[in-house]
């Protein structure tokens, strides 16, 4: 190990970190390649995997004459997801228009709907659903529930002059999913990006017999590491950068935190990937074994990272290995940078563990090409 | 007009003395008797003219040799021959059909193995042969005999439940063999069948071909190697597209009488001789033999120049036989000078011990298996040495070993006093390495590639410009600086390799099988730097598959089995194994003799440890 040190050489060192950016950026084609998928990635997920529903159209049959029924559908059509309400008079027509696909829901509003709530009892709406579009039909009914309890709320303020309750969201007071999304993706496409480049660094090099090559010459295997990973680091932190200025400048997300913090911690992220693509390519032989590889890694690691869903809700032995996950620290960050103007004390928290990955992945990559040699 | 094309070659064949096999049944006509037509097809990729105008035939019953040195042309024209590419201009007719417009009927009527044939891997020998007879169409299960008749053909009988991606290359060769033969076809087209086979499964090879052309089969072996072509009854040469000649390779060879000669007894000057030798206006082409030098004037020349040359280093002269490489080296025109820009530029190398590179008892196991075992020998300065072996023989985990690429399990290596073990980078500092395919950047230009291997050998600031200038000029390179290694010409890729391997001046080379895949002339003008290398005291350690190269080496191992079963040199080698079969064997023979006496010895050593 000592010797290993004291054999390195800036020279060998500089010729191999031209030769990887090189590699990486010469070819117009490849400079494409690095950088516009995941650009392009960022506008078109955050666009498409939205939660949301949006322009829905609605129907309603309306059983009752009395004032709060007038109330319920004068709210939910003024709805911002409700773009046309039809107005039915029979259960044929509701019917057709759910079969024809021309609504997503349709209120059934029964004739003691008003009587009931003046007398104080719970009155009922039935909401039916096109069920052949489940996901946005439950959201659907998700708003649909909120308006009722609004309705049900005034009701019960009118009747007994109650004072109004408000339910107010920090950081994100119209619980805009974009805010959520877009910041989340920034670092899911940058994680892929960094993973791929250096997870086919060693195994194309292998492929092509230039890894022999490299190891036939004086270059020690941490010169070799380290080239690997400079050319990777800047590009990565690079397109990193560009994925925040366009969720801050395209996606008009609030950025309220601080820059200067989230750039370190930006750094150890694409710091703890390089390490893990490097792990894999260099026990891979050829680019096609890296490739899925990193996609074994890769995959999982999103799922588990909180993007989907919360690391608290896994069970614990999950969430000890999300911990072993870089994306799972970073994402609290970008996160927390956004939108609440997270302070230095928990961007440390979560940015020291990014650190230790960084160090024994890039450790253990290290071993294992040396351990090739073996 | 397939008719005129056909009746044509047919004639051209006719005014010769056939010394082959005469056709079985002379009673057909011409047309019956021709099996492929190809009559004035083009073929063009981009800016590149793979064939130009080409019009040949090819006969039932007889061994066709395509030759192309290197590259695209030949294989083109196989795949055109297969229905796989329309040719852009002309026709081919295959069997009686043409190969556009009857597509379907080609592929019964053909067989074909292309150079990596499409065997499934994770598949044994048995599945392979299932899954080709369902695909071409035939019931498996009733094809018993087939299979037994093509096993025992292929002699595959013993490995049935091998999966094909453990079986050695020619292994892996026969059974695709047997694969194409599934169908009985009429053609059977056969893809560089040799490359990265040894000479004893090559041996084999040319034993079933035989038997199918006795039985009357075109068969197409489409080859890079010229002793090959010798050995097929008729054979089409192709060089940039056109046909350079069309018959038998005897009557190539024939143009050559009286101007090729060995010269003998320059002992330990020879390399000195050849390279005076290239250098005379009257030798169009010569290589080292062993011990000998083999030169081959150029055409209407006297051989007084090599006589008095001869004289001088008190060799003497005496004419043999022209081989086809002869031949062939001699219809483009000669091959290259003698004098080696790269060598002459080389200060003589010195060192401290005579012995350059040494290894002893190196052994390296992987599990259970044994590559390497209890492998010695000491290479000299200066010296050219040779590791020869069969596939998978251990003697390019040998050469791994000896260059620091792996890690011996017992015993070591040392490069120049150096130990691998224990002083890497000492040791590494002082060897040149040229890998199989080159091992160029692709995605780097000519010039970053140089400036890359200076760079990773630690050359900076005026030196590091000095000598990527040097070797610019030295090989010529001006012209691609800019262009990417992968667009480069084959013999200027091998020159980029040779100039980033020698970049740091390293006193030892080692040269895993440099000139696979290259053709003649850019072997020979390899062979002149290497030469001129050794002569400088460079220490060259290569590994081959052609016999031919081995003869340029001061000594060769043999290695099989994991085992050195012979060191000498080639002369020496090539004596041994003198019998009566072989009267004057060459290096293959030679090759093929010790690895049959070892199998032999094994074999003794197997029955009597279970006589015991």
């Amino acid at each position: 190990m000592r010797r290993q040190f004291g054999d390195f050489s800036a020279t060998r060192l500089r010729a191999q970190i031209v030769k990887e950016i090189l590699s990486l950026l010469r070819d117009p084609r490849s400079r494409l390649l690095v950088f516009a998928p995941p650009l392009m990635q960022l506008l078109i997920f955050a666009f498409a995997a939205t939660l949301e529903v949006r322009n829905a159209d609605m129907a309603v049959y309306n059983h009752d004459a009395g004032q709060w029924s007038h109330e319920l559908v004068a709210r939910v059509g003024a709805a911002d997801f409700v773009d046309r309400l039809y107005t039915v008079r029979s259960r044929d027509e509701l019917r057709q228009l759910i079969n024809r696909r021309r609504v997503i829901a349709a209120l059934d509003i029964p004739q003691d709907f008003s009587r009931n709530i003046i007398a104080g009892r719970t009155a009922k709406v039935q909401v039916i659903v096109d069920g052949r579009r489940s996901n946005a039909g439950q959201i659907t009914v998700g708003y649909l529930s909120l308006i009722a309890a609004d309705v049900g709320a005034a009701a019960r303020r009118a009747l007994l002059h109650e004072s109004a309750v408000g339910v107010r969201h920090w950081f994100n007071p119209n619980l805009v999913y974009r805010w959520f999304v877009v910041p989340a993706l920034a670092g899911i496409l940058v994680f892929f990006s960094a993973l791929m480049i250096t997870a086919l660094s060693i195994a194309r090099e292998r492929e092509l017999g230039t890894f022999d090559q490299l190891l036939v010459s004086p270059t020690t295997t941490l010169e070799i590491i380290v080239a690997k990973t400079m050319p990777a680091l800047a590009v990565g932190v690079v397109l990193g950068l560009m994925m925040i200025a366009a969720s801050a400048f395209i996606f008009r997300i609030p950025f309220q935190g601080s820059f200067w913090w989230l750039l370190p911690s930006l750094l150890l992220f694409i710091l703890s990937v390089v390490g893990i693509g490097l792990m894999v390519s260099a026990v891979s032989a050829t680019q096609q074994q890296a490739i899925l590889g990193a996609s074994a890694i890769g995959v999982p690691a999103v799922l588990m990272s909180g993007f989907a869903t919360p690391v608290e809700n896994m069970p614990v032995v999950l969430q000890w290995m999300a911990q072993g996950i870089p994306l799972t620290h970073f994402l609290v960050v970008v996160q927390g940078t956004f939108l609440k103007a997270m302070p230095a004390s928990d961007i440390i928290a979560n940015t020291w563990p990014l650190g230790v990955i960084a160090l024994v992945s890039l450790s253990l990559a290290t071993l294992f090409v040396r351990s090739g040699l073996e | 007009m397939s008719t005129t094309a056909g009746g044509r070659v047919t004639n051209d064949l006719a005014g010769h003395e056939m010394s082959t096999r005469p056709t079985p049944d002379s009673g057909r006509t011409p047309d019956q008797d021709v099996a492929v037509v190809i009559d004035n097809v083009t073929k063009q990729f981009g800016e590149v003219e793979a064939l130009r105008g080409l019009s040949a035939g090819i006969r039932y019953g007889r061994l066709t040799g395509l030759v192309r040195p290197d590259g695209a042309g030949k294989t083109t024209l196989m795949r055109i021959m297969t229905g796989l590419l329309v040719p852009d201009g002309g026709h081919v007719t295959l069997a009686g059909f043409d190969v556009v417009r009857d597509n379907d009927a080609i592929h019964i009527a053909s067989g074909y193995m292309p150079q990596r044939f499409g065997l499934y891997e994770d598949l044994s020998v048995m599945e392979n042969l299932r899954l080709y007879a369902q695909l071409r169409g035939l019931d498996a299960d009733q094809h018993g005999d087939l299979f037994a008749s093509l096993l025992d053909f292929t002699r595959l009988g013993p490995f049935t439940m091998r999966l094909a991606g453990k079986l050695s290359g020619g292994m892996k060769q026969k059974l695709g063999l047997a694969c194409a033969l599934m169908a009985r076809p009429r053609v059977l087209l056969l893809d560089e069948p040799s490359v990265g086979v040894d000479p004893v499964s090559r041996q084999d090879l040319w034993r079933m071909v035989q038997a199918l052309t006795d039985d009357g089969m075109a068969v197409v072996w489409l080859t890079a190697y010229l002793d090959e072509a010798e050995r097929c009854e008729c054979v089409l040469l192709l060089n940039e597209g056109r046909l350079e000649f069309d018959g038998p390779p005897q009557e190539l060879t024939g143009r050559l009488k009286q101007r090729s000669f060995r010269l003998t007894g320059a002992g330990d000057e020879r390399r000195t001789l050849l390279s005076r030798a290239l250098d005379l206006a009257s030798v169009g082409d010569g290589v080292i033999q062993g011990d000998a030098v083999r030169v081959v004037l150029r055409q209407d020349v006297l051989r007084e120049e090599i006589d008095t040359l001869a004289g001088s280093v008190g060799a003497t002269v005496e004419p043999v036989q022209p081989r086809f490489e002869d031949a062939f080296i001699d219809l483009l025109g000669g091959g290259p000078g003698g004098t080696s820009a790269l060598a002459e530029r080389m200060e003589p190398v010195e060192l401290d011990s005579d012995i350059a590179v040494s290894c002893r008892n190196l052994t390296r196991r992987f599990g259970d298996f044994t590559a390497t075992d209890n492998v010695s020998f000491e290479v000299r300065k200066g010296e050219i040495f040779g590791l020869l072996g069969p596939n998978g023989a251990g003697k390019s985990t040998t050469f791994k070993m000896l260059c620091g690429l792996q890690k011996p399990t017992e015993g070591g290596a040392q490069v120049v006093g150096h130990d691998l073990r224990r002083a890497t980078g000492a040791a590494k500092g002082r060897l040149g390495y040229m890998a199989q395919k080159f091992s160029l950047y692709g995605l780097l230009s000519v010039r970053q590639n140089l400036e890359f291997s200076a760079g990773v050998y630690g050359l900076d600031g005026a030196t590091r410009r000095s000598r990527v200038n040097e070797m610019i000029e030295t090989f010529d390179l001006q012209q691609y600086l800019g262009t990417s290694p992968d667009s480069l010409p084959l013999g200027f890729k091998q020159r980029l390799a040779l100039a980033c391997a020698l970049m740091h001046r390293p006193p030892v080379l080692f040269l895993d099988e440099p000139t696979s895949g290259v053709d003649p002339i850019t072997r020979r003008e390899f062979w002149t730097h290497i030469n001129g290398l050794a002569r400088k005291g460079v220490t060259v350690m290569v590994t081959t598959h052609f016999m031919d190269e081995a003869e340029y080496c001061d000594r060769v191992a043999m290695m099989y089995n994991a085992r050195l079963i012979a060191l000498d040199t080639p002369d020496a080698l090539k004596r041994d194994s003198r019998s009566d079969r072989h009267p004057d064997p060459t290096m293959e023979d030679a090759f093929i003799d010790l690895v049959e006496s070892a199998e032999g010895r094994d074999q003794a050593g197997m029955d009597a440890k279970g006589a015991a």
